[in-house]
Parts: C-alpha cells; structure tokens; sequence
C-alpha cells in the first residue's frame, strides 16, 4: 500500500500489493537470490556455513510470518487474496505453508549432514561418474553449495503451490518447485548414474505431466474466459462463459479439469501416475527424497484440494467417480506391489503412494471434514516420513560409503542399535495407523470424513489396504528385532547432531500429533460448511 | 472430577451418577501405574534388571488394590447410580468430532478391572519365579505391564475409539510376548501370525466405528446407544457384524481362529494371563458392551450364537486331538469362549452367565495354564503329555491345584465351573423353541467334550505310569509358583458359588447391562432335563477318558505293539469295542477336523496370502524401469480419466 503511495504511477493501474502477506513468499525468494550471489563472490571455503545459516533463518523467518499472518486473521474471518487475485492467503493456506516451512527446514537439517567432511551429494556433478576428474574433485573435497539455493527455490514453488488463486500462478509455482528438485535429484553422491537417471526419468515425466496441466488450464480457459479461480467458479455455475448456450460448453471444462487432475495427481504420485516416485525417491539423494515425501507432498495436495474445492467445487458430481477410481487403484495397487519391495526406499516411495490414495479418500469426501482431515493426515505424514528417512541415511553398508537399503541386509539391526530401530518403529507403527501415533488420528479423520460423505466402499478399500500395508511395515520390524544380525551387516554410522535431531523431531512429532492433537486439530477448518468457505479465493482485482 | 454419566439405557435407568469421590475421580491411576512399570522398565534399561521385576509386579497389585476401593465405593451407591463417566482429558476434538479419552466405571468394567488386575498380580508373581533364569526377563516384565494397562484401557475406555486404542495395545503386548523368545523362529512366526489375523479382526472393529459416527453421530457408548432405536436396521446389522468379526480376531473365534494354537509359543504365563484369562476375552466383553446394537440387530445376534456354538465345538475337538499339553489348552480356551460367545449371543438373558463364566473360567484356565507351566518347569520344558505321567505324587501341590481346576472346568456339580456352565445352560434353553432347544444341546456337547479332554489332559499328565524322558528328574516348583497356583485354585472351588448362589452377580450387574435378572434356582438345576444331561455328559466324557488313556496305557510316541493286550486278553475285547466304538470314529473324526484346520482353514488363508505376493510381482513387472513405458501408462490413464469424466454426457 505505502509503495503505491509514494511512488511516481506508471501504469494506469498500479498493482496493489500488500507486502505484508506476500513477505514469506519474498523472504525465502529474497533469501534464494542471495544464496545466488553468495555462490558467486563468497570464497568457497565459507560458503557452507553461509548457505546454511541464510536458508535455516530464511525458513525460520517465514515460518513465523505465517503464524503471525494466522495469529492476526480477525475472528471469524477466513482469509483474503493478494497480488491481484493471484494468490490466497488465508487459514488453509497458511496452515499448509506453515507445515511446509517446518518441514523444509527439518529436510535441511539432513541436506546439511556432513560425514567425514562429505555431505551427501556429489562432489561435481558435471564430472562423468567414475572418471578421473571426479576422483580429482572428491580428493579435492569440492562440493555443490548450489544445493542450498536450489532448495530455497524449491520451497519458494511449494509455499506458492497451495495458495495459488488462478491457473497461471499456479503453474509458474508448479514449476518453480519442480525444475530445482530435477537437478537436486541427480546429485547424490554414490550411485551417480543411478541418480543421475532417475533426474532424467523424473524431469521427463514432470515436463510431461505439466503439459497435461497446461493443456487442461487452457481448456478450462475456454470454457471460463479467465483462469481465477473465482471467476472460473462463476462461471461453471452461470453454465460457461457467455459464448456457450445451454451447456454446450461442457465437454470443455470437463476434458479441462480431467487434465488439470492428470497433472495434479502426478504430483501427488496416484496410481497410474505414480512410476516416478519408487524410481526417483530411490535414485535421489535421500535427504532430498525426505524434502520431497514431505514437502512436495504437502504442497501438491494443498494445490489439488484448492483447485478441486474452489474453482470445480460446482462439479463435485462430475470429478468425484474418477477420484473414486484413482483413489482405489492407488490404495489397492501400491499396497500390493509394495508387499514384494525389498529395498527400504522403495518400500517408503510404495507407502507414500498408498497413503496418496488414502488422503484421495478425503478429497473424495469434498467437505470441509476431508479436508480437515487430509491437512492433519498431510502434515502427520510429513514428519513422520522425514524422521524415516534420516533413519535410512544411517543405514550403509560395510565401509561406511553408502547406503544400504537391501532389506535382507537389515536383520538384526534392532539387537544392535536398539534406539535406531525403535525409533523406526515407532515410524512404521505411525504409518500403519495404530494408535497413540499421529498415523491413527490422521487415518481416523480421513476414513471418517469420507464416511460421513457417503464414500463407506471407499473406506472398506482403504482399511483392506492398510492391513496389507500393515504387513509389510511388520516385516521391516520383524527383520530388524526378530532374526539374527549377520555377520556382514550393514554398519550404523552414528547420527550427527542435525541428523539425531531429525530423528528427535520425528518422533516428538509422531507421538505428539497421536497423544494430543488438539492444539493441531484446533487450527483446521470447522466442519459443517462447505469445504470453499475455509478458502478465500476473490476475483481477479479485487484483492 | 467425576461427573454424573448417562447410564446408557437411560430410558430405563433414570436417574444419573451423584458426584464420585476421590477414589473414583483418579480411576486412571488404574492404568496409569502398570503404564508406568512398563516405561521404567523400557526406558530405565540395564539399571533396573535387579528391581525391575519387583516394581512391575508391585504396580499390578496397587492397581487391584485401588479396584477394590474403587468397588466398594460402587457398593455403598444405589444400584442405578453405580455408572460413573471419570473425565481425562479430551484427546481428539475437531468440529463435531469430539473424543475424550474418557473412562466409564460401572459394576461391567469394574468386574473386568478386578479380574485382570487379581489375575494379573498373580501371573507377575508367578513369573518371578518363571523368569528367574531369562536374561530378557526386565523387557517381559515390561511388557506384562504394558499389557495389563493396554486391557484396563480397553474395558474402561467410555467411547469406541478410546477401546479401539485398547484393542489395538493389548494386541501389541500380545504380539511382543508371544515373539519374546525371538530366536525361536517359530515364536516369531507366530507372534506375526496373531498381530496379521488380529489385525483382519481390528478392520471390522474400526469400520463399526466409522459406521457408527457416519450413521449414528457419535462414538461415545452413551451417544451410540441413544442413537440405536432411531437407527434403520441395515445400519445395526452392519455395525453388529463389524463387531462381531471384531471379536472373532481377538477371542480366537471361527473364521479367525488360527493364531491361539501357535500363540503358545509364548512364555507360558503369557499364556496363562493374555491367552486364556483377558485378552482373549475382549471379544465377549466388546458384544456385551454393545449389547444394544446387537439387540436392534436379531440377525447379527444370531450369527454371534452360531459363531460362538461352532467354535465351541471344533475348539473340543481339537483340544483332544493335541498331545501339547499347552495347545490341548489353548483348544480348550477357544472352546470355552465360544460357549461364552454363544450366550451373549442369546441376548441379555445370556449376557450375566457369560460374565460370569467368563470370570470363572479366567480363574481356573489360569490356573490350569499356571499347573501346566510348572510341569514344564519340571519335565526341562517338554509339553509332549505322552512323556508325562505319574506326576501326582512328585508335583503334589501342582497336583492338587490343576485337579481342582480340572473338576471346575468340566463342570463337578457345587464348583465354580458348574455354576456358570448351568446357568449358560439354562439360559440357552430358556430362550425356547428349536433355537433354544439346537443351542442348549450344543452347549451340552460342549460340556461333554470339555469332560473328555480335560479329563485325557489329567489322566496322562499326573496318573498312570511315568512316562519321562531320560535325565528328567521332576520336581516341585518354588513357593513364587505354587502361591498364585494355590490363589487361583481357591477361585476355582468357590468364585462360581459365591457369583452365582443367590443371584450375588446377576444383581450387580443388572443395572450396567439392562437385563432381567435370571434367578437361579438351585434345586431346580439338579432336577430339570438339561441339569442331568450335563451330568450325564460329564459322566460319560470322564468315563471314555478313563477307560481310553488311563485304564490301557498311554503309548509314548505313536501307537505301537501293545502288551497289555497279550497279557490280559479278557480286557482286549473291551478295549476293542471301545476303539472300534468310540476311539477309532472319535479319531478319525478328529484326524479330518485338523485336517481340514491344517489344509482347508489355512490353505485358504495361506491362499490369500500367496495370491496377493504372485499378483505383487505381476504389477511389479509394469515397473519396467523405462520412462518411455512409464509415460504410455500416464497416457492410458489421462485417457482414462478424460474419457471417465467427458463419456458420462
């Protein structure tokens, strides 16, 4: 507002902008370009630190904006949007990007281990796997702090994901978040080539699946003449835009948000868009596998619950039948494939991908309960997954080099280092669902909402597909406590204090969010209205 | 604070709880004191080996302790008044979805609370003696402690979701004690056993509760009972078959009945406390506590009496099959809990004499459990019963206190067994017509069956010839063993009669459970038809036991060249009539049951489980590894959904 002011007008309409809302969003970006400049005039030596210290302040910071953004929300009041209608800010959004900020910076944590001075990513990526040069550069000790940067461009996309008001700002954040995770997916340390073709796989397949979105963007575009969420509501109430009689427009809007979904529903890695994630989260470095089945996965649903509530909430009737399908064949699917996983990450990218299918559940549901229920299911999830995969990057084998995800290798694990896997546990417990975890009370609330929403075939699916589930997390546990270790097994490098604090955090978080998930549950929309009332979502201008 | 409840048939109840006491208002030091042994004990580590077992055992008995307070504070309120709601804390609270971790303490959980903790103290102090020598014995001490807070959590849980959290810890308790002797492989074969079938019986239990918050708008026991006569009957049927396969997995009732036999793998007072006195009770005490559902829902009602009446039967049968004197038990349990299963099955005028027996059979199975535990002890933990025998005079304290369980479960008339089993009895009957006639003549069976096999299990555990094993030399266990054998075994002679004689419990229990009190009449017991034909059963049973495993002896391995035969030849005519009569069908009878337990029951389940690993490396397969292929079936889906959404105009 005060910019305006005082500024010379350029344009004859100035963008209002309220700096206040939009400063989260700035910060972590400021803090990026930053990250930029560092790289570019800081000595190598110290750049590390540096990168660290920017991105866990500028997380922290932003974090706190979005509380304090919530704490002044005047009672009663759902949100507002900013930058022209671009962008919702209100107690859903925030809720998700606080969620989100906590979770990157405890993926930073693990991203910012280092054993024996080497972090867990390449020492340079351009060098070709197994040359020379590379064994240069690791005796070298070069690293990439290029990683820190990217992250917070990465976080900068999932913080705008959820709150994006129209289809284009959408997509840009879509984008914004993507293309640094592809690169970041390549840079692991060992495995390089499988790595590297797992960025490949991944960016290929994004690129792909943003076509669909795009595509489906522009159609909806057809049918609304506007790509606001507001207005794009309006208009399918109103029948389509002024152009279309009597409904013929339909068949537009219809291939329109049946694309839109595609592309959506890949983010989230729902069953048949799901053949990236086993791949990527297994070639990835795995402390960005951990950013990624935390904070990519908040943010995506964030967005598919937006644009399913908001601008096709009139169409409920329409889009619900084809999440029915996607959601069972997600659960039925993933759950069984999974059973025959025998490498940890895999098994941890099988079960993300159930429990995708489990939170379609409370979409299905489209009431203000399921999505109550899907951000606490999302947020539950998120740490506890986080704390899963720190408690794998302690896992490696003989030699201390890299990890050992075979889960033949693992037996015993639980006789020699007790608190590990105990920890683990409580993690595989909490994605099973059993009670005092946050897995239950996340599950309860999904299951519950769509019950109550008519949706009972759905749940019978979804609890017959966490029994299996619950088979094969009892698995890990009985290999880790119940056979005897072997005589070459995997070492257990000692946790480093980032590393034992993202363990700490997971397990405060699982036990907390299942013993008394009040004060959590508390900040989640009231139920009984209609899910788009705990969204703001003004038209284009008006903000 | 304790605060008034509704008595949740307040319609008829009226008038609510006055304002508890102090004793009442802290009703959570009853699990809180176990969960906090467990804790100790986990967390604390190697520093509590030398004490730890002492703490754990000293929390069971303050929490039975603190019951007893707890009861006589019930005792001195009017009967309707004896329903009291103890506030927590309220633990998931969202919209309308408002769950407290809540605990109702009226005469129903009360008398369960009494039992686990009695029983309970006593395993902990039997199993000093038990465990002295396992280095693991903190971590089971541990989990003991866990499990009995878990099972308090789940009789006195107010709300479906707080005994779902019971349900779910007494599973994980059982799971981690039937694994305890993890390098067994088979130990921790079967502890995955239980945690997977019980897991199929937890799914019933949490669609009933997702059912009843959708249909009824409440999880509360007071809310969903209120609920109940305005609900429609498809709704109530589901919710009462979703119970029911529920209790199935915990109550090891048919189709779900698989884990209890491997669940002996377990340390024996495991066995003693979860397998046969509480956990496995659950069942019976979740269709009791929800009797207002199945009684909105006669269809459900029945399935739970047919259930209840086939497992007591194939449970007889198979407990006189097994030489494993712990698995002949565990058949007997099965047994015995679908003759409680069967009366709740019968509606409220079944609901005090399942209580009851099931009260009384925690006493005298435990005991019984206990007396096998300490011929283990003795045999260097054989359980081949082929091995025993002649053990009266060596074990006679152990002796004493399995033959007074013995004549309590197969029902000696004036003992603890015979109360309950003929008010069961009575019950089935009185409900009249053929249904009452088929269910009452089941329960006589059973009765005869358990006469049989009990008294097959005594005859070559403590008579006949000795029958051990070189280099086993039995002796009497420790006071720590035979004390709570000793305790238990009191129970089994005069629990019943003291529950029983003069409707003591039937009167407790009325307010909490709304039925009519059934009297029961002693004279009459002895007079009526069904009275004397569980005497002749029980005559009978004994008789065939004795004249099959005690008057002929007992072969060591499988039946071999027999010279008793050649040296009495008068008797081998008789014993050929009765082999030909009784033994050979009864055998082959028994032979194709556990045939079809062994390869229809599990081939069935094992089936399950083979096809879904063939169908996981069939979709396994479409992980080709190539993003060409990846992407074609991203395409066939985006077809897919755009043809779903656009072909429906």
């Amino acid at each position: 507002m005060f910019l305006a002011d005082n500024l010379p007008v350029v344009t004859e309409n100035p963008p209002v902008l309220d700096w206040w809302l939009l400063a989260p969003l700035l910060t972590v970006f400021g803090a990026g370009v930053l990250a930029v400049l560092f790289e570019a005039f800081v000595p190598a030596s110290r750049r590390r630190p540096l990168q660290i210290g920017v991105a866990a302040l500028a997380l922290l910071a932003a974090f706190a904006m979005v509380v304090l953004q919530a704490g002044s929300l005047p009672e009663g009041q759902v949100g507002t949007t900013v930058a022209a209608g671009a962008l919702a800010v209100d107690r859903t959004v925030l809720f998700l990007q606080g969620t989100i900020a906590l979770l990157a910076l405890v993926s930073l944590l693990l991203i910012s281990e280092r054993r024996d001075g080497r972090d867990a990513f390449a020492a340079q990526a351009a060098t070709v796997p197994g040359s020379e040069e590379e064994r240069a550069h690791i005796l070298a000790g070069s690293q990439h702090t290029e990683v820190y940067p990217l992250v917070l461009f990465a976080v900068l996309g999932m913080l705008m994901f959820p709150a994006a008001n129209d289809f284009l700002t959408m997509f840009i954040a879509l984008e914004v978040m993507s293309l640094p995770l592809y690169l970041l997916c390549g840079l692991a340390r060992r495995r390089r080539l499988f790595s590297q073709e797992a960025a490949v796989k991944y960016f290929l397949l994004g690129a792909f699946s943003s076509a669909f979105f795009l595509f489906g963007a522009a159609m909806v575009y057809g049918y609304a003449g506007s790509v606001n969420f507001a207005e794009i509501r309006a208009a399918v109430d109103a029948g389509g835009a002024a152009i279309f009689q009597e409904g013929n427009g339909e068949p537009l809007l219809l291939l329109g948000i049946g694309l839109v979904a595609v592309g959506l529903l890949f983010k989230v890695g729902a069953v048949p868009f799901h053949n990236w994630k086993p791949d990527v989260y297994q070639g990835a470095p795995t402390p960005i596998t951990a950013l990624m089945a935390s904070g990519t996965l908040v943010a995506a649903f964030g967005a598919l619950l937006r644009v399913f509530f908001v601008p096709f909430g009139g169409s409920a009737g329409q889009w619900e039948p084809v999440l029915w399908i996607v959601a069972v064949l997600t659960m039925v699917a993933a759950a069984i494939v999974a059973v025959s996983q025998r490498d940890v990450k895999r098994l941890l990218a099988y079960s993300s991908v159930v429990h995708a299918g489990f939170i379609l559940t409370a979409v299905v549901a489209g009431s203000s309960e399921g999505l109550a229920g899907a951000m606490f299911y999302l947020a539950a999830y998120g740490f506890t997954t986080v704390g899963a995969f720190a408690v794998v990057t302690l896992v490696r084998t003989k030699d201390g080099g890299q990890e050992l995800g075979d889960l033949d290798r693992w037996s015993g694990l639980g006789r020699r280092h007790p608190a590990l896997a105990g920890a683990l546990t409580l993690f595989l417990l909490a994605f099973a669902g059993i009670p005092l975890t946050s897995g239950f009370v996340g599950k309860f609330a999904v299951f519950e909402a769509a019950v109550s929403a008519g949706a009972t075939p759905l749940v019978v699916v979804g609890v017959l597909s966490s029994a299996v589930t619950a088979f094969f997390y009892m698995r890990i546990i009985l290999v880790m406590f119940f056979r005897d270790p072997e005589a070459d097994g995997p070492t257990v490098v000692r946790a480093g204090a980032a590393t034992g604090g993202v363990i700490a955090i997971g397990v405060a978080a699982t036990l907390l969010l299942g013993l008394y998930p009040g004060p959590v549950l508390d900040l989640l929309p009231p139920s009984g209205e209609e899910p788009a009332a705990a969204m703001a979502d003004q038209a284009a201008g008006t903000g | 604070m304790a605060v008034e409840s509704h008595a949740y048939l307040a319609a008829e109840t009226g008038a609510a709880a006055a304002a508890g006491s102090a004793v009442l208002s802290n009703a959570w030091l009853l699990i809180a004191l176990p969960l906090a042994g467990a804790a100790i004990l986990l967390l604390g580590g190697k520093r509590t080996d030398s004490w730890g077992h002492l703490l754990a055992t000293a929390l069971p008995v303050a929490s039975f302790a603190w019951a007893v307070l707890i009861l006589f504070d019930l005792l001195g309120r009017a009967g309707d008044a004896r329903s009291v709601a103890v506030p927590v804390y309220e633990w998931i609270s969202v919209g309308s979805l408002s769950i407290g971790a809540d605990l109702l303490v009226d005469p129903l959980s009360i008398s369960f609370v009494l039992l686990i903790t009695f029983v309970g103290s006593l395993i902990h102090i039997y199993s000093i003696g038990y465990m002295a020598e396992d280095p693991g014995r903190r971590r089971f001490f541990a989990y003991l402690n866990l499990f009995v807070a878990a099972m308090l959590v789940l009789v006195l849980a107010d709300n479906f979701v707080l005994l779902f959290l019971g349900w779910e810890g007494v599973g994980l308790a059982s799971y981690l004690l039937i694994g305890f002797w993890q390098y067994k492989p088979s130990a921790a074969t079967a502890a995955k056993k239980a945690f997977i079938i019980n897991r199929v019986g937890d799914m019933g239990l949490l669609v009933a509760i997702m059912i009843m918050f959708s249909a009824l708008g409440a999880v509360s026991f007071s809310g969903v009972f209120e609920a109940v006569p305005g609900a429609g009957d498809g709704v109530l049927l589901a919710v009462g078959l979703c119970l029911l396969l529920g209790a199935c997995g915990k109550s090891a009732q048919l189709p779900l009945q698989a884990w209890l036999l491997d669940a002996m793998e377990g340390p024996t007072p495991v066995s003693a406390l979860i397998h046969a006195a509480t956990m496995v009770t659950a069942g019976v005490y979740l269709i009791v506590r929800s009797g207002p559902i199945f009684e909105g829902a006669p269809a459900a009602q029945t399935t739970v009496a047919v259930v209840g009446a086939a497992t007591m039967i194939a449970g007889g049968i198979i407990a006189s099959a097994k030489d494993d004197i712990k698995k002949s038990l565990a058949g007997s349990t099965m047994s015995q809990i679908g003759m409680m299963v069967l009366a709740v099955g019968l509606g409220p005028v079944g609901y005090v004499a399942a209580i009851a027996h099931l009260i009384t059979h925690g006493f005298f199975k435990a005991g019984l459990f206990l007396g096998a535990g300490s011929v283990m002890h003795a045999m260097n933990d054989g359980v081949d019963m082929r091995r025993y025998g002649g053990l009266a005079r060596v074990m006679p304290i152990t002796f004493a206190t399995f033959g007074l369980g013995y004549l309590a479960i197969i029902g000696v008339p004036l003992l603890s067994g015979w109360w309950t089993k003929e008010s069961i009895i009575s019950a089935a009957f009185g409900v009249g017509g053929t249904q009452g006639m088929l269910l009452g003549s089941a329960v006589v069976a059973g009765a005869g069956l358990t006469a049989f096999y009990m008294s097959r299990m005594f005859f070559m555990t403590f008579l006949g010839e000795k029958r051990w094993d070189e280099g086993v030399h039995p002796h009497e266990s420790p006071l720590s063993m035979t004390a709570p054998m000793v305790l238990l075994s009191v129970g089994s002679v005069a629990l019943g009669a003291f529950l029983v004689f003069g409707d003591r419990f039937a009167n407790f229990l009325a307010p909490t459970i709304g039925a009519h009190p059934h009297h029961f009449d002693l004279a009459h017991a002895f007079t009526a038809p069904y009275g004397l034909a569980a005497l002749g059963v029980l005559v009978v049973g004994v008789v065939l036991a004795w004249v099959v495993y005690l008057r002929k002896p007992v072969a060591r391995t499988a039946p071999r060249g027999n010279f008793v035969t050649v040296a009495a030849s008068r008797e081998l005519y008789g014993n050929e009539i009765n082999e030909g009569l009784f033994m050979r069908p009864g055998q082959v009878l028994t032979k194709a049951l556990v045939a079809i337990e062994t390869h229809v029951v599990d081939g069935i389940v094992n089936g399950i489980g083979t096809s879904v690993r063939d169908a996981s490396r069939g979709l396994g397969r479409a992980q080709t590894g190539f993003a060409r292929s990846y992407a074609l079936t991203m395409l066939f889906g985006a077809v897919v959904v755009a043809a779903t959404l656009v072909v429906r105009l």
